[in-house]
């Protein structure tokens, strides 16, 4: 009895800890991405960047935070209160809580004990993720519902009709991935990527078509319809001030940390690299080359939102239900040919 | 009329496949944001570097005073006629005797007033000067929130007798002169 006691509460112990780690590890990573958000876009457009607080600048995030924090925090006369407040905390919620089922490494080992680098390993980890992106829309609706602004309802509008338009494509690559790995649990995916022997090489369209849709899904430029500034003044967020709308940008860097990390797992190896052992370094190789993996996709996301101008709705209406989800079909089409043909 | 040869005709044709797919315009674009990141930064770190003046740059206003520490200026006015911002105003007054050391002239500035605000720095006082005693540095008018505070007087523009506080118009002087026997004045 003691010893089941003694091991529950160990595996307890060890998953609190697994989740406390990984949450301070989203949060700053969310928090430095706003500061490399701000490097890249100065780099790309010939400036430096912040570089006054702290050496390089490094101190940015800690005083946006503060100022976050000590700012009037302004609600509307006419807004839903209950509602208005609910949705940042939702927003964020929703995108802290996809992070438990990925896969950062195989397993750490230290002081002769063994520990699963994966909060929970669920056998339906991908379609977990999926499940809880899509909530994370609900956030937006009740914030842009809340606020009693014509801009803030529109711009929750938009990201709900491109959560449904993106979605669908994103499943539908998320099947071909599926059923040429043969499982739903991401912990499986990354183990079958050992080596260099990575999805991609099989599923480039499909890559292509989800990375699209992940850009879609995390309201990142081009196809950031929720909150262009332009148009709607900052969309569905108009109307909140201080760490309620810090809850909502971090949120959405979490989605794209998130989101990096997902595609990283999926079609990159995970924490897989030619050459490399993931158990090296006690175990520590492999979350280094997952977090780089995902560092670089991050970049990437930047990289685009720095390039490309904005799509219209109609194109991108257009380009999700015309273009992306017959693509993703035909990617399926193919896949299964494939796995017909030549096995796995 | 054409000013260059660069401009485009638009026309308003359907898009081929190739650029409806987009993805060739999107790596394009990629590799040139791409190229721009590892550029060369215009950005200057404005407190620890300045940019560099031209050596004839026309700034805050200098009142000169010859070797002996005697001030140029003879109040005849002509900066105040020339000057096409009306910013200069001056009252003039006669040297009594001892003061010989302090002015050159008999007559001098009593009250000699710039307001910065109006003054467009454009030089034509120091050209119509007679008497080199009124030139234009590389010093930059400090900001302030007071209109009052632009209206620079002799405290402000007339250079300490001595030598460290003396400010070096040599290049300026040069310029000015060059200038005027050009057009043959």
């Amino acid at each position: 009895m003691t010893a089941i006691i003694l091991f529950t509460s160990a595996i307890f112990i060890e998953k609190a800890i697994l989740i406390l780690v990984l949450f301070v590890l989203t949060l700053s990573v969310a928090a430095y991405s706003t500061y490399g958000e701000r490097k890249v876009a100065a780099f790309i457009q010939d400036r430096l960047g912040p570089n006054r607080a702290g050496p390089w600048g490094l101190l940015q995030p800690l005083v946006d935070g503060a100022k976050f924090f000590t700012k009037e925090d302004f609600m509307p006369n006419a807004a839903e209160k209950w509602l208005f407040i609910l949705a940042p905390g939702a927003f964020m919620f929703v995108a802290l809580m996809t992070s438990a089922v990925i896969p950062w490494g195989t397993q750490l080992t230290a002081f002769g004990g063994a520990v699963d680098l994966q909060v929970a390993d669920l056998n339906i980890g991908i379609l977990y993720i999926i499940g809880f992106t899509s909530l994370g829309v609900y956030g937006i609706m009740i914030g842009g519902w809340a606020s009693n602004n014509k801009f803030s309802l529109y711009g929750a509008i938009r990201a709900s009709a491109q959560m449904v338009s993106y979605e669908l494509a994103m499943g539908l690559s998320i099947i071909a991935v599926v059923m040429l790995t043969g499982t739903l649990s991401l912990k499986e995916m990354a183990a079958q990527q050992a080596g260099f022997n990575w999805n991609i090489w099989y599923q480039p369209l499909g890559f292509l078509i989800f990375f699209v849709c992940s850009l879609a899904e995390c309201n990142r430029a081009p196809f950031d319809m929720a909150e262009c500034e332009t148009e709607l003044v900052g969309g569905y967020h108009t109307e909140y001030s201080s760490m309620k709308l810090g809850f909502f940008l971090f949120a959405e860097y979490i989605n794209m940390f998130i989101a990096c990390a997902v595609i990283a797992t999926m079609y990159f190896g995970g924490y897989n690299f030619p050459g490399v052992d993931p158990g090296w370094l006690g175990g520590l190789m492999g979350p280094i080359v997952m977090l780089g993996k995902t560092f670089f996709f991050i970049f990437v996301f930047m990289w685009i939102r720095w390039t490309i101008p904005r799509f219209r709705y109609d194109q991108l209406m257009r380009l999700g239900w015309k273009s992306l989800i017959p693509l993703a079909i035909l990617n399926m089409l193919l896949t299964g040919a494939g796995v017909l043909l030549f096995g796995k | 009329m054409q000013l260059t040869n660069r401009s485009k005709n638009v026309v308003n044709k359907e898009m081929t496949f190739w650029e409806r797919i987009y993805l060739p315009a999107i790596f394009k674009g990629m590799w040139t944001t791409l190229k721009h990141f590892f550029r060369k930064k215009n950005t200057l770190n404005y407190p620890e570097e300045k940019r560099e003046f031209a050596p004839v740059y026309r700034g805050w206003h200098v009142l000169k005073r010859d070797q002996q520490g005697r001030e140029n200026c003879t109040a005849c006015g002509l900066c105040a006629v020339a000057c096409p911002a009306e910013a200069i105003t001056m009252e003039a007054a006669e040297r009594k005797k001892g003061e010989e050391n302090l002015y050159r002239e008999e007559k001098y500035a009593a009250v000699y007033e710039i307001n910065m605000l109006r003054c467009i720095f454009c030089g034509l006082c120091e050209e119509a000067c007679p008497k080199e005693a009124i030139f234009l540095t590389d010093r930059l008018i400090p900001a302030d929130y007071v209109r009052q505070n632009f209206i620079f007087g002799k405290d402000m523009l007339v250079e300490g007798v001595e030598p460290e506080k003396r400010v070096d118009v040599t290049v300026r002087q040069k310029h000015i002169t060059e200038k005027k026997t050009a057009v043959g004045v």
